[in-house]
């Protein structure tokens, strides 16, 4: 079986591509690159216009499979994903119960198996039951295949716990993914504390409490060696203490979602429980802040945070609803339209952002297109219009602040391993 | 002329007519309460529903007897003894009210935003805001300017301060946006952790000092102290904070000689207020009270009644 993708830019930065041309794809791995005669047999994609990038990977979503079924399974997760344009995801653990054990890791990989669309990486639970008292059997769970741990959700409070794990993981080379946020700070708080907050009547949360977490996840990090990843990062502060980390040589990396680089608490009418995430929407100086973390380097990915709800927990008063909004389906279009299109990132930059990066972070062998390589392709119409519609999402949520917005650009087809599984025209393909 | 809007669940969209519109109106309705039969026909054949999600005896028999005294059919839904404690949503709970057809459902809660809520799932009928969380009591404000009003004949220049518990009360927004809307300096004075944040965002100014928040005010306004809420505690005592802002018959010689006190209840004597100025002649703590009936009456009157013949 082979697949030629015809007269395509190939956006390559693991290799420093940025260039028109043929790419040959058999038996699921990268063949050859190069002006190429097509022949009989081959499977033919006319890629003109067309930005053919190594698969982009969303590193933090939740499945809410087990558990939460009637949110999303490990199989509606997958859709969305490929029809978002990505070709691996990675799962937060606060499934129920959590995923803190090798048994629940070979089940989400077995459900995935079945679901056969995108490749999924499960994220283990760094303390037992991401309870944060003591830690997880992660040395099984890395045998069955987590990349990474993390109490995504219930972040870890206690200081020490959190400097065992970040050396307990040198072990396995796998980061501490970090939910930045001081519990007691927090308390009581559903959105970010400023004059929004005090208008709506709404308990704010102190900006300090993500500051806090993240300048000790720095000093941890640079104090052990271990790596740290801090995410969904929303403030200006927090930036530049992962920028003193960095310089310092600590082996801090962190991402930045959509809605935190395209949304301020501004946003924020009628009390719309589907602008209330963790962390909250913060002020147009930190969106700001985003957009420059983006374009200088500091940030190293973008991911969706993808966190399913159904109306039962987004109907409801802004301060009993639940945090989160699905993201999986609308990432790429918001990450091209402002970013790319306003000229705030480049090209081969988003793809860096979006493939490379997770990829060198989680330690996958992916996010690139090297010959040899595992054929896993995102595919991006730069021109391509989109009205975002989220009752048509392959999601079994509709928690999206988005809906109606236009986009330009946007994924047009998604090959994992060599194998066609989403194109904009037909739909998911399963063979 | 009647309202633009359908309910009043905030003061922050009202404009300036319409405030002056429910003032004059609550004013004309006074009179009936002195009457030896207090009540009109305005609102005879329209039903009222009062679902109070948070406890509240004044505010709600205030807004009884607005209604009684316009005819309307006042129902009470009691919160305690529902459905709603048996976990039913805001949303559900409103579709069956909604079932039975009110004209006009007042509600209470503790939650922001909750009266909105309720409105967007009530379609068919208006919906007044009587307290939701920190949010707004918009009712409160407007009887607190027509006491203002009252007392001073005017808006315009006024020094009005709020002292106390700031961060965590809806009447010292609702009273803020209205009070500053209608041309009065609104001065909020507490200590700094009950200050919300941005506040001066509503255009008013902050103090933490009593002295500066006196001088030469023309309106005090206490707020009920609580020294805790959710388990987090703002003030050392409650002994320290009556030393502080609690308001005294010293502290009061720093306001003008013609300042009112107000309050809008329930006082807390010896604490935020000195039983010699709840009782003295600065107070007007209870006409307070008494034009809460009015202007509800009003705010009611100009939801439902206005344009139709009413045989007022």
């Amino acid at each position: 079986m082979k697949l030629l993708f015809q007269a395509g830019t190939i956006v390559d930065p693991s290799q420093g591509w940025n260039k028109k041309g043929d790419l040959l794809i058999e038996d699921g791995k990268v063949a050859r690159f190069g002006k190429l005669k097509r022949q009989k047999s081959w499977e033919i994609i006319d890629a003109k216009g067309l930005v053919i990038a190594p698969g982009f990977i969303d590193m933090h979503v939740h499945l809410r499979e087990p558990g939460r079924e009637d949110k999303e399974t490990i199989l509606t997760g997958c859709q969305a994903a490929a029809a978002g344009g990505f070709t691996g995801i990675a799962c937060m653990p606060n499934t129920n119960p959590v995923n803190d054990s090798e048994a629940l890791t070979l089940f989400i990989l077995q459900r995935a198996k079945q679901a056969d669309l995108v490749n999924v990486f499960p994220v283990g639970a760094v303390t037992k039951g991401s309870a944060g008292e003591e830690l997880a059997e992660i040395g099984q769970m890395h045998r069955a295949g987590i990349v990474a741990v993390s109490d995504d959700g219930h972040p870890i409070q206690n200081h020490q716990l959190m400097r065992r794990a970040l050396e307990y993981t040198k072990l396995f080379d796998i980061p501490v993914i970090d939910h930045c946020e001081d519990k007691i700070l927090a308390a009581g708080g559903c959105m970010n504390e400023s004059a929004v907050s005090t208008r709506m009547g709404v308990r704010g949360i102190t900006p300090a409490a993500e500051e806090l977490h993240v300048a000790r996840d720095v000093m941890l990090s640079r104090s052990t060696g271990g790596r740290v990843h801090i995410a969904h990062v929303s403030l200006k502060e927090s930036l530049d203490w992962i920028r003193i980390g960095k310089r310092q040589g600590a082996q801090v990396t962190c991402e930045v979602t959509p809605h935190h680089f395209t949304l301020t608490d501004r946003d924020i009418k009628d009390y719309d429980t589907n602008l209330k995430m963790s962390p909250p929407l913060r002020e147009p100086e930190d969106v700001e802040a985003m957009l420059g973390g983006l374009s200088d380097g500091t940030i190293d990915c973008i991911a969706s945070d993808h966190a399913p709800h159904t109306s039962l927990e987004k109907d409801t008063t802004f301060e009993e609803a639940a945090n989160g909004i699905i993201g999986l389906e609308t990432s790429i279009q918001l990450a091209w339209d402002r970013l790319v299109r306003k000229d705030v990132i480049s090209i081969p930059r988003l793809v860096e952002l979006c493939s490379v990066n997770p990829s060198r972070i989680l330690r996958l062998d992916r996010g690139t297109l090297r010959e040899g390589a595992i054929a896993d392709i995102t595919v991006i119409d730069p021109n391509r219009e989109v009205t975002v519609d989220a009752g048509s999402f392959k999601s079994k949520s509709r928690n999206c602040p988005f809906n109606g917005w236009r986009l330009v650009g946007s994924p047009v087809m998604t090959v994992v391993a060599g194998r066609i599984v989403y194109t904009i025209s037909h739909g998911l393909k399963v063979e | 002329m009647a309202l633009r809007g359908r309910h009043l669940l905030s003061v922050e969209h009202l404009t300036i007519p319409e405030i002056e519109l429910i003032l004059d109106t609550a004013r004309s309705f006074k009179e009936i309460g002195t009457r030896s039969i207090k009540k009109v026909p305005a609102l005879r054949g329209k039903a009222v529903i009062n679902i109070f999600f948070e406890p509240s005896t004044r505010t709600r028999s205030s807004f009884e007897l607005a209604e009684k005294r316009l005819s309307a059919d006042a129902v009470n839904f009691n919160v305690s003894f529902s459905s709603v404690t048996k976990g039913e949503s805001l949303i559900d709970t409103g579709r069956n009210l909604q079932a039975m057809n009110p004209d006009l459902i007042v509600v209470r809660h503790s939650l922001a935003g909750a009266p909105e809520l309720l409105a967007t799932h009530c379609k068919g009928s208006c919906v007044i805001n009587a307290g939701d969380g920190m949010h707004e009591h918009p009712t409160q404000a407007l009887l607190d300017a027509l006491t203002i009003r009252e007392h001073k004949g005017r808006f315009e220049g006024l020094k009005v301060v709020i002292v106390g518990d700031i961060a965590h009360s809806r009447v010292a927004r609702s009273d803020a946006l209205l009070l500053t809307k209608m041309g009065a300096h609104v001065w909020v004075c507490g200590p700094p952790t009950l200050i919300p944040f941005h506040f001066e965002d509503y255009g008013v100014s902050v103090t933490y000092q009593m002295k500066e928040a006196l001088e030469d005010a023309d309106v005090v306004m206490l707020l009920r102290a609580q020294r805790e809420r959710q388990q987090e505690v703002f003030y050392p005592s409650t002994k320290e904070y009556a030393i502080l802002y609690g308001l005294n018959r010293q502290k009061m010689k720093w306001a003008k000689k013609d300042a009112i006190v107000m309050h809008p209840g329930p006082i807390n004597r010896g604490i935020e207020i000195d039983p010699e100025m709840a009782d003295g002649n600065y107070s007007v703590i209870l006409e307070q009270v008494e034009n809460g009936v009015a202007t509800r009456m009003a705010v009611l009157y100009l939801l439902l009644g206005a344009g139709e013949d009413t045989g007022l």
